[in-house]
């Protein structure tokens, strides 16, 4: 039998997976993995305010990592500093300010290593529940913007001039990742957000031949990740976080054992 | 012969577009019209890719005006496509990037780029005429009022350049589309092209292929160099245009493009599209 805690953590990770899986494919098609890792960071920044304003901390997260994304979209159309650079300076700015700010409210006493690499262990109901709901309603979006998101990842042009809008698209895949990073920080943590939406997603490259097969082979992996992490951590006493993060980088490993000709479509079709 | 009647797809007039105070594109006038060709040319930052986004509308004009026909279809091929190796996408599965389509409209463009044997293949193992065949393909597949290629042979050797310009051709006959045709190659200018307007921030010249080779504002803006290689390739396969712009006859004589005369078949061209300015 497993315990009730045990229970709750593998739902609520699998659930998770589900989510970071597709969204994450975009994160890797559109090279913008330093990207999610940089809202990721912030929402340390989200933690604490969200602390000092007394709002839901969720609410806080999501609105403190739009907020850095929308930063970063208006610093990049100045120009000044590259994309890298920016990156750098808002990822570890926004995090060192939350935990300045932590440091700063000495009236309560905050479990650090629990945002930083989660505590999948301590989930409620409730926050299966909202994993549950906020992720059906990422996956609808997703699917709804499905088309027009991969045709501007593809090519952004392209689809402007085909009638698409791809700045909107583009600001509605910031959206939803700054949601999934609000949902997952509790779960896995602020440092290890950014592996469950790249780690899957590359798994899958070498087992697709086409973006819509490789974002449910994603949301497999990520599953199966989260499980074997979490089984992991039960049988060697291991920190669960960084143990799913672990056992998905093993099945990455694993992934590169397979012959590339096997999934992949052909160079040619013999006529 | 008549040509049947042509619809104007999209009419630009002294239209400018106005970023940070400064003109990127002043007083353009420009008419396509369907199962028409126009190639726009100019040395880079003239202008060349927001004079097409006035006309895809995906920018508006900051002064005169811009009519595009209602419900205008748009197909385009973009400049440079570099698709990350993590995005798996076969042929088959670029087709419907933008739009839904069913297997026979997809086998249906193949066969008509001559690319049927690659609807499995990854795109990122295409060479790149094979690759910008199925660009081509891609965009017709929408049925378009107007095709848009920016620079369609990039990448491209010198004998498959001829050969996709020879494709755009027939898909304009076949289709009956506007093409619009963006280059900053001066090399080749297909002959089928009705109209070229030569771009620097405003409209230099305009008109046939040849008058623009030898307009004045071209030369200058160009250089005579520039001019020389500037062959006019041509339907008639009774040549060959060599890298350096001279010519090689059928009967294996090399003359250079100057004495090289191109004898025009039956084409028509329909009314002419040149602007007279005042």
């Amino acid at each position: 039998m497993l315990e009730d805690f045990f229970a709750r953590a593998l739902v609520a990770g699998i659930g998770l997976a589900l989510v970071t899986g597709p969204l994450g494919c975009f994160i890797v098609w559109r090279r913008m993995s330093y990207f999610g890792d940089t809202m990721a960071h912030s929402a340390l920044l989200g933690v604490a305010l969200s602390f000092l304003f007394q709002i839901n901390m969720t609410l806080g997260v999501f609105l403190v990592a739009t907020a850095v994304a929308g930063a970063l979209l208006l610093l990049q159309r100045r120009n000044a500093l590259s994309t890298d650079a920016l990156l750098g300076i808002l990822s570890h700015s926004t995090l060192a300010i939350g935990l300045v700010l932590v440091a700063f409210m000495t009236w309560i006493r905050v479990d650090l290593m629990g945002f930083l690499f989660g505590d999948i262990l301590a989930v409620s109901a409730g926050d299966i529940a909202l994993i549950y709901a906020g992720g059906a309603a990422i996956l609808i979006v997703l699917v709804l913007v499905w088309r027009p998101l991969l045709a501007a990842t593809v090519n952004a042009e392209l689809a402007e001039a085909e009638g698409l809008r791809p700045e909107v698209t583009k600001a509605l895949l910031m959206l939803l990742l700054a949601s999934v990073i609000a949902i997952a920080m509790k779960i896995v943590g602020v440092l290890l957000i950014t592996s469950l939406l790249i780690i899957p997603a590359a798994t899958a490259r070498r087992l697709s031949a086409t973006p819509e097969q490789m974002a449910l082979v994603a949301a497999g992996i990520g599953a199966v990740g989260v499980a074997g992490g979490l089984f992991g951590s039960l049988r060697y006493d291991t920190p669960s976080g960084p143990s799913i993060v672990v056992a998905a980088m093993g099945l990455f490993l694993l992934s590169l054992l397979i012959p590339s000709q096997l999934f992949v479509a052909k160079r040619r079709e013999s006529p | 012969m008549d040509v049947p009647l042509r619809q104007t797809l999209v009419e630009i007039a002294d239209a400018g577009v106005r970023r940070g105070g400064k003109w990127l594109v002043e007083g353009i006038d420009l008419t396509i019209r369907s199962g028409e060709i126009v190639t726009l040319i100019g040395p880079n930052g003239s202008g060349k890719s927001t004079t097409a986004k006035l006309v895809t509308g995906v920018l508006k004009p900051d002064a005169g005006s811009v009519n595009r026909r209602a419900g205008l279809t748009v197909g385009y091929v973009p400049q440079r496509l570099a698709i990350d190796w993590t995005l798996p996408l076969t042929v088959r599965r670029l087709m419907t990037l933008t739009g839904r389509f069913g297997r026979h409209e997809i086998e249906r463009v193949l066969a008509q780029v001559g690319i049927t044997h690659l609807i499995d293949a990854e795109v990122q193992h295409l060479s790149g005429g094979e690759f910008q065949r199925a660009l081509m393909a891609r965009a017709i597949i929408r049925k378009p009022d107007l095709l848009v290629l920016d620079e369609p042979v990039q990448g491209v050797d010198f004998s498959g350049e001829v050969a996709l310009y020879d494709l755009i051709g027939q898909i304009r006959d076949e289709i009956g589309c506007g093409v619009l045709l963006i280059s900053h190659d001066l090399h080749v200018v297909m002959a089928a092209t009705d109209t070229v307007i030569c771009l620097n921030g405003h409209v230099c010249c305009r008109g046939t292929p040849e008058s623009v080779a030898r307009s004045p504002e071209y030369l200058s803006l160009f250089g005579a160099r520039a001019a020389k290689a500037l062959a006019v390739y041509q339907h008639h396969h009774d040549h060959t245009h060599l890298p350096d712009g001279r010519v090689e006859e059928a009967d294996g004589s090399i003359v250079s493009t100057h004495e090289h005369v191109h004898d025009h078949h039956g084409h028509a061209h329909g009314p002419s599209t040149r602007h007279d300015h005042a």
